[in-house]
This record gives structure tokens, sequence and C-alpha cells, in this order.
């Protein structure tokens, strides 16, 4: 134990660790957003979270309340059901109904903490920048160990989106790739939805401490689409995009010391890093592609046997 | 008043002018991205300005405007290519290439502003200002900049309108012309990160994209042409942009980008609740008039019915049959004809209860009504359905 906790007490694998954590738990859920073309929904989640902890701020007066996590679930929610109705009244498209609802609710929560947070810890630059390099000051004991507190906070998320991924695979998988059929089926795909958008809320909370809002974003959309670009099956997307954000998490890490920027950009940086090598050795990438139209092979079968066939 | 005495404050008026051009050129380039269903790249454009913006000032050294909007211009030149390139050559959808190019892009910039902030002195203390907007940080000299860069972009919407408004509508027919659809979209784009960039240090790069988008989605809701709509757009992102820097001005302490984007918000929900023909509330008063008008309408064809089944033209028909006929109370629509002068009451003396009789301009419209279901119809008569 004593062992452990000797790990744990160096600031670097703390920050390391949470950004890992951070990464896992977004990417997961963020396979799901980049298949079901909603990705950019997690923008306006990350960002219109703010108005919940605003408003649990406001009704508790404590900055880490559980009530943060309620707020924040609530408002990401609130922003998704509002796009929907926008959406639904046929009198916008869904592209400008996200750009419509995030800003303004963002804006409201900016102006809360103009009025009343004026003093507070609660800057606007911290919720979109985090400050990782600080979260290891923070803990709380936890048995024989003491742990950072926001290292704690985002293993109950992950082992949280964790278990949703797993538990409800064949319900996801169903949702996301032919919704009628899900339907048919007496499953909710509606409902399955909102939840994984709820949880995306919930992780977007936790992700504020560490990296950031917007940052964020980069975790839950870069990982899963440098996948998408090398696998065909979503079990190995899911994997992949989580081995994405791990190795992200540690050469970040690296690069923010090396340059002594902001940790948590640095993470998210990476990222992108890992999406060109995909690019680059992805059998969907574009290297791939491009050799693929050097070297043209039998055309498929049906093309041949229509050719040859004659009419019918 | 009160807001309006602020003008003569020479600040308040230096970003009263700011914010209205800001506006005006948002709301116009806003129309073209809504109507491409490309919104969200106003997003990307935003985020994306960034990195640029501190490449800007590390390059000048300084917090000038010109090369801080160049800055801007150029990276979120770059995200757009980015988007192009991941959606034109790799099986990546449009939204996750949004999402990755936004998100990579802004996350580089952080990077950068922390090492501007770490390495590179005091002097970068503005900088900040970019992610929210700071309207104090606007001078005299950034005004003549936004006036040429927003005039500018406007002068080439202005010239170039004919190809805008074919390739925003149908690019395919726009091809088939032999317009240089790829340019004109470029050219498009280029304008619409110009309009984004502009208000960067007003409203900041987070909600520049409720700018792009607000006015525009708000003129659509009026407007059933482009140059309608476009016109629109402008006054409403001006007035957008001049409301919010005088209410942030007037409050301590509110920041004026969110301002702006709350007042613009408003011009939105205003808009799909009342504008003509496409308003929720419009089409509800819409939707009670035409189903009084029915109501209206199958009474009169009921009474005439009436008439013509008993051979007599001042048959007088109790309303409780009426009611039975029609299938519920028709006592309010049988005053609301009387007072059009197109029923009369009448006694029918061994009987209690009203009766209604048609009068001739009551006659008349019911034979009108009746006309374009043929005249064997009218004639043979019977019951409503």
């Amino acid at each position: 134990m004593t062992g452990l906790q000797g790990w744990l007490d160096q600031p670097g694998v703390t920050i390391v660790l949470i950004g890992a954590l951070v990464g896992v738990a977004a990417s997961l859920l963020g396979a799901f957003l980049v298949l079901r073309r909603e990705s950019m929904l997690s923008d306006a989640i990350s960002h219109s979270v703010l108005i919940g902890i605003v408003l649990a701020y406001l009704l508790t007066g404590a900055l880490d309340s559980p009530l943060h996590v309620v707020g924040a679930a609530l408002a990401g929610l609130l922003t998704v059901w509002l796009t929907d109705v926008l959406v639904r009244s046929r009198r916008v498209k869904s592209d400008a109904a996200i750009g419509l609802v995030f800003p303004a609710l963002f804006a409201v929560a900016v102006l809360l903490i103009n009025v009343y947070a004026r003093d507070v810890h609660l800057d606007t630059d911290a919720v979109l920048l985090g400050e990782i390099g600080f979260a290891w000051l923070d803990v709380v004991r936890v048995g024989p160990l003491e742990v950072a507190r926001s290292l704690l906070t985002m293993l109950v998320i992950t082992l949280v989106n964790l278990a949703f991924v797993v538990f409800l695979y064949k319900e996801l998988k169903l949702a996301t790739f032919d919704a009628m059929l899900a339907t048919a089926l007496g499953f909710r795909p509606g409902l399955v939805g909102y939840a994984l958008l709820a949880l995306v809320s919930v992780t977007a909370v936790g992700a504020f401490d560490a990296v950031g809002a917007i940052l964020f974003v980069a975790f839950v959309i870069v990982p899963p689409t440098a996948a998408y670009l090398v696998t065909d099956r979503l079990w190995r997307m899911l994997v992949l995009g989580c081995l994405v954000a791990v190795g992200s998490s540690v050469g970040g890490y690296a690069l923010a010391l090396a340059f002594d920027v902001s940790i948590g950009g640095a993470m998210a940086s990476t990222t992108g890093v890992f999406l060109l090598v995909a690019l680059i050795v992805g059998k969907h990438g574009i290297v791939a592609r491009a050799l693929r139209r050097r070297t043209p092979g039998p055309p498929p079968s049906i093309l041949r046997e229509r050719e040859t066939g004659g009419a019918p | 008043m009160e807001l309006l005495a602020l003008f003569g404050d020479f600040t308040v008026r230096t970003v009263a002018i700011g914010a209205a051009l800001v506006g005006a050129v948002a709301g116009v380039l806003g129309s073209f991205a809504l109507l491409r269903q490309q919104s969200l790249l106003g997003d990307t454009l935003s985020h994306a300005a960034l990195p640029g913006i501190c490449l800007g000032f590390l390059i000048a050294g300084s917090r000038r405007l010109e090369p801080i909007l160049a800055g801007a211009l150029v990276s979120g030149a770059l995200a757009a290519l980015l988007v192009l390139l991941l959606t034109r050559t790799t099986r990546i959808k449009t939204d996750a290439a949004l999402g990755v190019s936004l998100s990579l892009f802004f996350a580089f910039g952080t990077v950068l502003l922390t090492y501007l902030q770490r390495h590179a002195g005091a002097a970068q203390a503005g900088l900040d200002a970019f992610l929210f907007g700071q309207a104090a940080a606007l001078v005299p000299r950034d005004l003549v900049v936004l006036a040429v860069v927003g005039g500018g972009s406007l002068l080439v919407v202005v010239l170039g309108w004919k190809e805008l408004k074919v390739t925003t509508f149908d690019a395919d027919f726009a091809r088939s012309l032999g317009r240089p659809v790829v340019l004109i979209e470029f050219v498009l784009t280029v304008l619409i990160a110009l309009a984004v960039v502009i208000g960067l240090q007003l409203v900041g790069v987070i909600l520049m994209v409720a700018l792009v988008i607000a006015p525009a989605a708000a003129a659509r809701q009026w407007a059933r042409r482009l140059e309608g709509m476009v016109v629109l757009a402008a006054v409403f992102g001006a007035a957008s942009g001049v409301v919010g820097a005088l209410v942030s001005a007037s409050f301590r302490g509110l920041s004026t980008g969110p301002v702006i984007v709350l007042v613009a918000s408003a011009f939105v929900v205003v808009s799909l609740l009342l504008a003509p023909e496409r308003g929720v509330v419009w089409q509800l008063v819409h939707a009670l008039a035409q189903r009084r008008s029915l109501r209206a309408h199958r009474v009169l064809v009921d009474l005439y019915r009436l008439a013509q089944d008993h051979a007599d033209l001042d048959y007088a028909s109790e309303q409780g049959m009426l009611d039975a006929y029609f299938g519920g109370p028709t006592g309010h629509v049988l005053r609301r004809l009387e007072r059009r002068g197109l029923v009369s009451r009448a006694q029918h003396m061994p009987e209690e209860g009203t009766h209604w009789v048609l009068t001739g301009d009551g006659r008349q419209q019911a034979r009108e009504l009746l006309t374009p279901f043929g005249e064997r119809d009218a004639a043979v008569g019977g019951g409503t359905p």
C-alpha cells in the first residue's frame, strides 16, 4: 500500500491518470456520437453544462456539491431537448438549432457569473481551459490512501460509462446503426440516445476541472474518429479510442513539461497526432485510399455479372 | 432614455458603432451559411481563430488589431480546409470533421496562449479578451479596420450576388451554367471567416457563432426572398450589436459578448413566435381563424340543405336540430352569422326555442360554397357527412 501511495503522491502520475481517465470516459461515449453523426452535440453540451454548474452553485453556495452533477446533466439534456424542439418545429435546420441553443445558454451562464459570482473561484477561463496542473493538491482519503479528488471523480465517471457501454452494448449498437429496427424490435432508441447524452453531460462536468470544456470535446471526438479510420468493428473502435486517449494523456503531459505550456491543451493537441497517424496508416486513411486508386483491383463481382449477363 | 444618453459617451459610442458593424456583416454572411446548412462552420471558424490570434500577436509583438485579425483569418481558413480535407478524402462525416477541426485548433490555441503567458511577458494580458470579447479594448482606430474589412466583404457580396445566390440554392445548377462553383464556395467560406474574425474582439471566440446564426435565423422567418433575408439579417445583427453594447455598458461588469448574443437570441425567439406565415403565434391565430370560418360555412350549408329538403326557402330550422346536424353547439356561430347579416332569427309558433332562417345574402353565399361540389350535390341536398 505504501508503494501505491508513494506512486500516487507524485503529481505527474496523478495528472496523467486524470487525463487518461477523462480521455477514456469521453472517447467511450464519443465513439457512439461520431457514429450517430451527433459529434457537435458534445460541443454544445460542453458549453451549456456551465449553466447547470452556475445554477447549482447559486442554489447551494458550494462549488463541489453533488448537485453539480445533477445540474449539469439537466443542462445537457435541456440543450438536447431545446435543439430537438427547434428542429421539430421545422423552422430551423438541425445545425442552426444547435448553434442557436448552446450560445444562448452559455451566455446566460457567463452573465450569471458576471453578476452573482464575481468573487468566487468560478472564472470562465478555468472552465474553458481547466487546471489539471493543480488537481493533485486537492486530496481526499479513501481507506488507507490519499487520492486526488478529481482522480476519484473521474474514476467513478469512467466506471459508470464503461458499465453503460458494456451492459447496453447491444442496445447502443442497434440504436446507433439501425434505429428503425431497434424500434421495431421493441427497444427504445430515443431513450438510449438521451441516456448517452446525459452521460456526456456528466462526463463534461468531471472533465471541467481537468481539461476544460472545449478540450473535453477533443477527447470526445478525436480518438474515436482516429479509430474509425483504422477499423470497421465497433468494439475495436472503442478499444482503439481508449488507447489513443491514454496515449494522448501520457504524450501530452510530456510535451507540456518540455515546453511549459497548458497540460490540458497539450493532451488535447496530442490526440491530433494520433489522428494524423491514423490518416497515414489507417485502412480508411488518406494514404490507403490513394494506394487503392493507383492499383485498381478487379471490379466488384456484381458489376462483372451485369456486364456479361446482358439485358435482364 | 438613459440608454440613449450613453451615446454621448465617447467610448460607448465607439463600441456601439463597432458592434453595429460586426452584427451587420455577420448577419449578411450568416444568411448564406444558414441556407447552405453550414451554420456550425461558424463555430469551428471562431474557435479555430484562437491559435491565429496568438500567432498574430507573437509575430507583431503587440496587440494591434491588423496582425491579430490576419492570424485569425489564416488559422480559420486552415481549419475550414482541414474540414474539407477530412470530409472529401476519408469517410469522416461533416459533424465529426467540424468537431475535430474545432477542438484541435482550439487545443493548440490554448497551448500557444499559455506559452505566451509564461514566456512572452505580461504584454499579452489583453489576449484573454478574445475568449469572451472585451468592448473596452476597442479603440476608434480599430473601427477603421472593422469598417474596411466589413465593408470590403459586403462589397464582394454585392458584386458577386448572382453567383453567390445560385451557388447557395442550387450548386448543381450553378455548375451546369459553367460557374466556378468551387471558387465561389471558397470565397464564401473566406467571407464567413472574415465576418467571424472581425467580431472576435467584441464577442469572443466562444460566442461569435451565435452572431453568425441568430440574426440570419431570425430574418429567415420573416423573409421569402434572399434579398429581404440578407437585409433583414443585417438589421437584426446591427440592432443586436448596438443594444447589447449599450446594455453591457450601463451595468457594471456585464461582458459585452454574452449580452449581444442574448439580444440576438431574443430576436430569434420573437421571430419564431410572431413572424407572418412561419411564426408559431401567427400560425395559431391563422388556424383559429380558419377553424372559425369553416364552422360558419358548415352551418350555412346545413341551413341551406335543410331548407332545400323542406322545399321551402324560408324554412326556419330549430337550433337544437342544427346542433345535432352539426355535431356540437352552434349558438355562437349563428350569432356571428347574424351579425354579418347572413341569417336571422324566426319564431315558429307551436315550438319553443330559437329558430333560424337564411337571409338572401346567406342563401347566396351557401350556393357559392356548394358550387365547387357540383349542382347535382346542391340540388339533391342531404345532411352533412
